[in-house]
């Protein structure tokens, strides 16, 4: 057991978490700390200060669209949200178990960074728009332009995220898949997030984005280029090998990688195609 | 200070705000029959209820139960009568080392105030957070979809308070 000393500062509303934010750039944030919790007992965290947003009520949960989701939005809350496309609930099934599901938000996801975020490539597909606030004021940041790095963000010091918008567009068929080494608590080896939309039989656009297989979440723009402007082809897949920079870590391998983007990419095709 | 309810009694406790629950319980409030196994949310052996809803002890900060309603596996017997998931796993030998039983017992209180009659694949899913190294899963989750079943299935249903 290692005890962090750091205080809290416990916000109650997002102008309050801003204000003392603006102050306090360097503490970290705190949601449902079913990742900060673990880097404090392993010790690879040792924060000064610690901003908890938990009491944020405002930035819990989903509207009714289902198109604005607070930062706080817990994937417990996402899974019972009938406005929200399978896939994306389907996700979030993925993340965990029950317990982290109930306490871990798609806000940590997103800002934690971690090329293997299980919720990371269905923003990538989604286009959703990432909106950041400060004390300075608000910006919208599309997912494609927020991880700039392995673990970095486009985050100012002084910015929390606090909301993620979707634009869907009806009859987009969306897909989600993630391999691991079971159904529940894997951290995945390839996580892939997938939309068509088709029109008169033809893909007018795709979006493919993968997790794990690079330093961070990735659209797979080969696989999308060559998937435009005819009917569904599953052989459009075997160009993700141009889009992937998969390594040999504790998890997986890179040519294990490289064989399942591939392969779960090209099923989920072979599936639109016979649709 | 950190001031909750634990199993309905009022506790206050001095420790850091950033301490784990888990540690909180154990140490602060001498309630020991929530277990540490992994101390990185993969094993459920810690789990307890915050508000009614099953978290990790090991990944919640003291701090964010100030002010909620924790219910331990201490908490889950009322008036000297076990609660309905422990009578079944009393019946189906639903334990064979028991460090894993009390997470199983509280994220199974959490299934079945949701939902008293799940089918093994949802009891499956529920409990997929809870590992049992002496791989007992078929007497648990027998346990757990029979805990409700039988003549007292209505009384006992409505014995599990709402959250």
């Amino acid at each position: 057991m290692l005890t962090s000393p750091a205080p809290v500062h416990r916000a109650r509303t997002l102008a309050d978490a801003l204000a003392w934010r603006a102050t306090h750039p360097h503490a970290t944030v705190l949601a449902g700390g079913t990742d900060l919790m673990v880097f404090l007992e392993l010790g690879s965290a040792n924060p000064t200060s610690v901003l908890d947003l938990w009491g944020c009520t405002e930035l819990r949960g989903i509207s009714e669209d289902g198109r604005t989701l607070g930062a706080l939005t817990t994937w417990t809350d996402m899974v019972r949200h009938p406005a929200l496309p399978v896939a994306l609930r389907d996700c979030a099934r993925t993340v965990g178990a029950p317990q982290i599901q109930n306490r871990g938000t798609i806000g940590g996801n997103i800002v934690n960074a971690s090329p293997a975020g299980d919720s990371l490539p269905m923003w990538l597909v989604t286009d959703a728009t990432f909106e950041l606030a400060s004390v300075r004021g608000v910006r919208q940041v599309p997912a494609s332009a927020f991880w700039l790095g392995y673990r970095k963000t486009a985050l100012a010091p002084d910015e929390l995220l606090v909301r993620v918008h979707l634009h869907p567009h009806a009859g987009d068929r969306l897909h989600y898949r993630k391999v691991g080494t079971r159904l529940a608590q894997a951290i995945s080896k390839v996580v892939l997030g997938g939309r068509l939309r088709i029109e008169g039989g033809i893909v007018t656009e795709a979006r493919v984005a993968l997790g794990s297989v690079a330093p961070t979440p990735i659209r797979a723009h080969h696989v999308e280029a060559a998937l435009l402007g005819k009917p569904v082809d599953p052989a459009a897949a075997a160009a993700v090998a141009d889009d992937i920079a998969p390594i040999d870590d504790i998890r997986s391998t890179a040519a294990y990688r490289r064989t399942v983007s591939a392969n779960v990419i090209r099923a989920w095709l072979e599936g639109e195609a016979a649709a | 200070m950190i001031r909750f309810t634990v199993n309905d009694q009022d506790v206050a406790l001095d420790a850091p705000p950033m301490s784990r629950l888990l540690d909180v319980l154990r140490e602060g409030a001498r309630l020991t029959g929530t277990k540490e196994g992994c101390g990185e949310g993969e094993c459920g052996a810690c789990t307890v209820l915050i508000d009614g809803v099953a978290v990790n002890s090991c990944l919640v900060p003291a701090i964010q139960a100030d002010g909620c309603r924790v219910t331990t596996v201490e908490g889950l017997a009322s008036d000297g009568r076990l609660h309905p998931v422990q009578e079944a796993f009393l019946r189906f030998g639903g334990a064979q080392c028991g460090i894993c039983t009390p997470g199983f017992l509280v994220t199974a209180k959490a299934l079945l105030d949701a939902n008293p009659h799940p089918t093994r694949a949802e009891a499956r899913e529920a409990l997929a957070g809870n590992l049992c190294r002496c791989t007992g899963y078929q007497k648990i989750i027998d346990a757990v979809t029979e805990a409700l079943a039988g003549p007292d299935v209505d009384a006992a249903a409505t014995s599990t308070p709402a959250c």
